[in-house]
């Protein structure tokens, strides 16, 4: 097993659209990449038993999920044939409407970034161990479990 | 041996702790949970995996050196 050490993916709270429109201008000077796909996941308001979930709480084995989220960068690179990819998740609060998940791949081509960030995506959902808070807007709570 | 436990999410509200550490002799996985769900009943009806030094085990894996133990409540990550 290799010896690098895992990058920290977390930053706290919400994800700007400042940082993500500064991060693919940063791309801007590799021009070998023809293709990127972001994907960006958000807060829903859901509505359950008559109560709106206002914010996610977030928390995680940080040491395991960045290590996890090393695996999961070195198994894309190894299956699919991308120039970069970038990975951030939000710790602590984050209010609906706001990002929490922000995966960024580039590749020379088209195709392998669709499949590519789809893999890292669902792999992050069930691999990570990140775990959300629901609060309400009374403040109770209940959580979060992805499907 | 020592053992450090560590508890996320649900279970760390369910334990009112988030860490904490247990002498024990050499055990499983299911009777080291035994002994936990017997100190704090409310992790009994959860749903949880556990992870050893950040690799998760099976239930009958046999924990023999000082490890750090993390009990792993649903990913809810992204």
């Amino acid at each position: 097993m290799k010896k690098k050490k895992p990058k920290n993916v977390f930053v706290p709270g919400a994800i700007s659209s400042q940082f993500i429109g500064e991060s693919i201008a940063k791309h801007q000077t590799k021009t070998s990449i023809g293709a990127h796909n972001i994907f960006l996941g958000q807060v829903r308001a859901d509505e359950i038993d008559g109560k709106v979930i206002t914010a996610i709480d977030y928390t995680a084995y940080e040491e395991m999920a960045n290590q996890k989220f090393h695996e999961i960068r070195e198994a894309t690179f190894e299956k699919f044939d991308l120039t970069c990819m970038h990975i951030y998740h939000s710790l602590g609060i984050v209010n609906a409407g706001e990002i929490c998940l922000f995966v960024f791949v580039s590749s020379p081509r088209r195709k392998v970034v669709f499949d590519a960030l789809e893999f890292v995506v669902e792999t992050i959902k069930a691999d990570v161990p990140i775990f959300g808070k629901e609060v309400f807007e009374d403040q109770t709570h209940q959580w979060k479990q992805n499907s | 041996m020592q053992l450090t436990i560590k508890y996320f999410g649900m279970l760390a509200e369910a334990t009112a702790i988030t860490e904490e550490q247990l002498h024990t002799e050499s055990c499983s996985v299911s009777q080291l949970l035994e002994k936990l769900q017997h100190q704090y009943p409310k992790l009994s009806d959860k749903d949880f995996k556990v992870a050893i030094n950040q690799q998760l085990v099976n239930h009958n894996h046999i924990i023999t050196t000082e490890a750090e133990v993390a009990l792993l409540p649903p990913f809810a990550g992204g």
